[in-house]
């Protein structure tokens, strides 16, 4: 299972370590105000090589309830990064200090590179345009809450499918269960890459792309609507002109079934507006306050397993 | 290989390369690194029918052993090849080249922000096959799928 398991892409996470993964979130909903003793004496390495807050803060706080320690950066510029050291001899390093290592970077393959090096467990938490795969656990653990079964939804992700790393390993990991149809809605300058569908091929997951909202939005169970990210945009003035076209408004939910769940991995910019928050369809609160617990599960279950 | 026969002569010691797609003997040649500089009497047979292909190449190199990384990298230059070994005029084996199903360091991942092309980094870039036909390979790091033309591209450098 998870124990000693790097956490790469969510492609190598089977079903049933999911729902293991799961079932512990469960638990440790009630201690998320709390502290625990479980991960007393091992310590968490935090790699931030690209900035972000949320996920780190979520990964540290999570290591703090569970009575860890942490170390880390979240600026190279001031590590000996700077001063040219490799990728591979900073891993080893850390990988000498620490229990495990969460590392973020903008290169695509650093994580699988440095699970190569390191002799502790690597967790991803995100490596350019491809993986992100413990917000895809918080993503499907948030679908998994919302509906009994997964078995027939139909789901839509929305956005920036071809740069965006939070809904390409969302579509990976909701490809592991049996649902009845995938929405790829994207402009078609963003449509998914092709080693996303050759996977969604491969796994015979019945998918189509569509490029309005529109078209398709009185279908889906879910909508999983991501930000078209202006740092991955070659060309400012493309971002510009395909921003406003991929928003979700109050007149889709008029054609939405009644138990449509909306999800966004956050930040929002203006493709969520805020009128959407106080519909019952909006879950994206909901989904952010499962970062902590999930990963306080899934740090426990790498470090000390099951038990 | 009646018709080959008839436009150059049996190779005593060697190697020829045969089912080879029209079209692409000189790229096979490019990628064993043979220029004609070498000395070795090298017969390049283009465009001769054949019952499986159509139409196909054949290159027939003396004294030439090819190495296993040779073999793979004809395999995904040319998937139908097949390579004869002759010794004194004779066919000694007579194999099929096979893709193979996981390369380490032949061709570069055609994605510039893979960590496999960060300079310094000690890592060499992998590939695993996909898709036989077409021939599509994946990168072991960032996932980036090479279509054939990427590969070939990058093979005979055009």
């Amino acid at each position: 299972m998870l124990k000693d398991k790097d956490v790469i892409t969510i492609i190598d996470i089977t079903r049933d370590e999911l729902e293991t993964l799961f079932e512990e979130t469960d638990a440790m909903l009630k201690y998320r105000r709390s502290k625990l003793n479980i991960l007393h004496g091992k310590v968490m390495a935090t790699a931030f090589f690209e900035p972000s807050t949320r996920t780190r803060l979520s990964f540290e706080t999570a290591m703090l309830r569970l009575g860890g320690a942490v170390i880390g950066f979240s600026e190279p510029s001031r590590t000996s990064i700077a001063k040219g050291e490799t990728f591979a001899d900073t891993i080893r390093m850390l990988s000498s200090y620490a229990d495990i290592i969460v590392i973020r970077h903008s290169i695509e393959g650093a994580a699988k590179f440095a699970a190569e090096i390191a002799d502790v467990p690597i967790v991803n938490a995100g490596d350019g345009t491809r993986h992100h795969p413990t917000q895809a656990m918080i993503d499907i653990y948030t679908v998994r809450r919302n509906f009994d079964n997964l078995e027939g939804l139909e789901v839509g992700v929305l956005g920036d499918l071809k740069y965006g790393r939070a809904a390409t390993s969302f579509i990976y990991g909701i490809a592991k269960y049996p649902i009845k149809r995938l929405y790829l809605i994207s402009p078609p300058q963003l449509k998914c890459r092709r080693e996303v569908k050759e996977y969604l091929k491969q796994t015979k997951v019945s998918f189509e792309e569509v490029e309005r909202l529109d078209d398709v939005v009185s279908n889906l169970d879910v909508l999983y609507v991501t930000r078209i990210q202006k740092e991955r945009f070659p060309d400012p003035a493309e971002y510009e002109r395909i921003r406003g076209s991929y928003r979700v408004t109050r007149a889709h939910l008029k054609e939405a079934r009644d138990n449509l769940i909306i999800l966004h991995p956050l930040p929002r910019v203006d493709e969520l507006p805020n009128e959407i928050d106080s519909t019952k369809h909006a879950k994206y609160f909901e989904q952010a306050s499962y970062g902590v617990p999930l990963r306080m599960a899934l740090l426990k279950l790498i470090l000390v397993g099951e038990k | 290989m009646k018709s080959e026969r008839l436009l150059v002569s049996k190779i005593r010691d060697g190697t020829v390369i045969d089912h080879i797609p029209a079209g692409q003997a000189l790229n096979v040649l490019k990628i064993l690194g043979i220029t004609g500089k070498e000395g070795l009497r090298v017969a390049v047979v283009m465009n001769v029918e054949s019952k499986k292909l159509g139409k196909k190449d054949i290159v027939k190199i003396e004294k030439l052993e090819l190495k296993p990384e040779d073999v793979n990298r004809i395999a995904l230059l040319a998937p139908t090849a097949t390579i004869n070994i002759i010794r004194n005029y004779e066919v000694i084996s007579k194999s099929k080249v096979e893709v193979p199903q996981e390369i380490e360091g032949i061709i570069s991942c055609n994605n510039p922000k893979c960590i496999t092309n960060q300079p310094r980094e000690p890592i060499k870039p992998r590939f695993k096959l996909v898709s036989l036909n077409p021939i599509m390979m994946q990168c072991e790091y960032c996932g980036y799928i090479m279509t054939h033309e990427e590969i070939l591209r990058q093979l005979t450098g055009g």
